[in-house]
């Protein structure tokens, strides 16, 4: 897999910030318009935001354990087909076998992210094979209004 | 981004309004103004105002959850009254809408309390 710090992809939009959940609304500042401009659609757009702001939300919180002064790399890409959202964090590897969404009927706080992301995206992805930290990757098809 | 947080008390109870974004940020401070209405207790109602929030993610839904249970557990009302489009959004990906009372503005949210 290519680490998104070397390597420029054409029609790419890279944005750096902060693990500090302040920065959160950089990143959903900067994503809103690209999904609307992607046809999606102010709610597809606000759902993409959401899923997205959650996948942060828990590198924050899992991959650097709340350390504020890493770094957290989004990459959009808008092909004619799909849309993709890339995340690099460089922290704790994600436990794929610890990540699921919890069943809706279980009325408790959190455990929501996950489950958003897997509503709005056709295809979440967690590459561990880099020698460092996770890249998770967000892919929905343009065709298909899933959300 | 910060969110601002508006506690009132009227004759039916405690109105909070939230305005801004409710997120991982701004969570623990939402949670800590309502800690305050059940901490000042006296109220049989808890109207939270949604109409202002740019944006919830689950952080805000957690603390809605949380509130609604200790709402439960002291007898109180929890209204949520004027949800944002984002909240809408937000309530419907959890499929939530049917856990909550929501009501579409203050004027129905007081009604029968």
């Amino acid at each position: 897999m290519t680490d998104t710090r070397t390597t420029v992809q054409p029609q790419a939009v890279t944005l750096t910030v902060p693990s500090h959940p302040r920065f959160l609304y950089i990143i959903r500042s900067m994503l809103y318009p690209l999904a609307v401009d992607a046809g999606f659609g102010k709610k597809g757009a606000r759902h993409i935001v959401l899923a997205v702001d959650e996948a942060c939300s828990n590198i924050i919180r899992h991959a650097y354990g709340g350390d504020p002064d890493k770094a957290v790399t989004i990459t959009v890409l808008d092909e004619p087909e799909r849309f993709v959202v890339s995340l690099r964090d460089y922290g704790k590897k994600a436990d794929r076998s610890a990540i699921a969404p919890r069943a809706l009927d279980d009325i408790r706080p959190g455990g929501l992210g996950t489950h958003f992301m897997a509503v709005v995206f056709e295809a979440v992805t967690y590459d561990t094979s880099l020698e460092q930290g996770t890249l998770l990757t967000l892919d929905k098809q343009k065709q298909q209004v899933k959300t | 981004m910060k969110v601002e947080i508006i506690t009132e008390k009227i004759s039916a109870g405690t109105v909070v309004k939230l305005i801004g974004d409710v997120d991982m940020n701004t969570s623990p401070d939402v949670r800590t103004s309502i800690a305050e209405v059940f901490k000042t207790g006296g109220s049989k109602a808890l109207l939270i105002n949604l109409s202002g929030v740019r944006y919830m993610d689950s952080s805000g839904i957690a603390t809605l959850v949380e509130t609604m249970q200790n709402c439960m557990k002291q007898g109180m009302k929890l209204r949520l009254v004027e949800p944002s489009p984002s909240v809408r959004d937000v309530f419907e990906l959890a499929r939530l809408s049917s856990i909550f009372q929501i009501f579409p503005s203050m004027n129905d949210a007081l009604n029968g309390i």
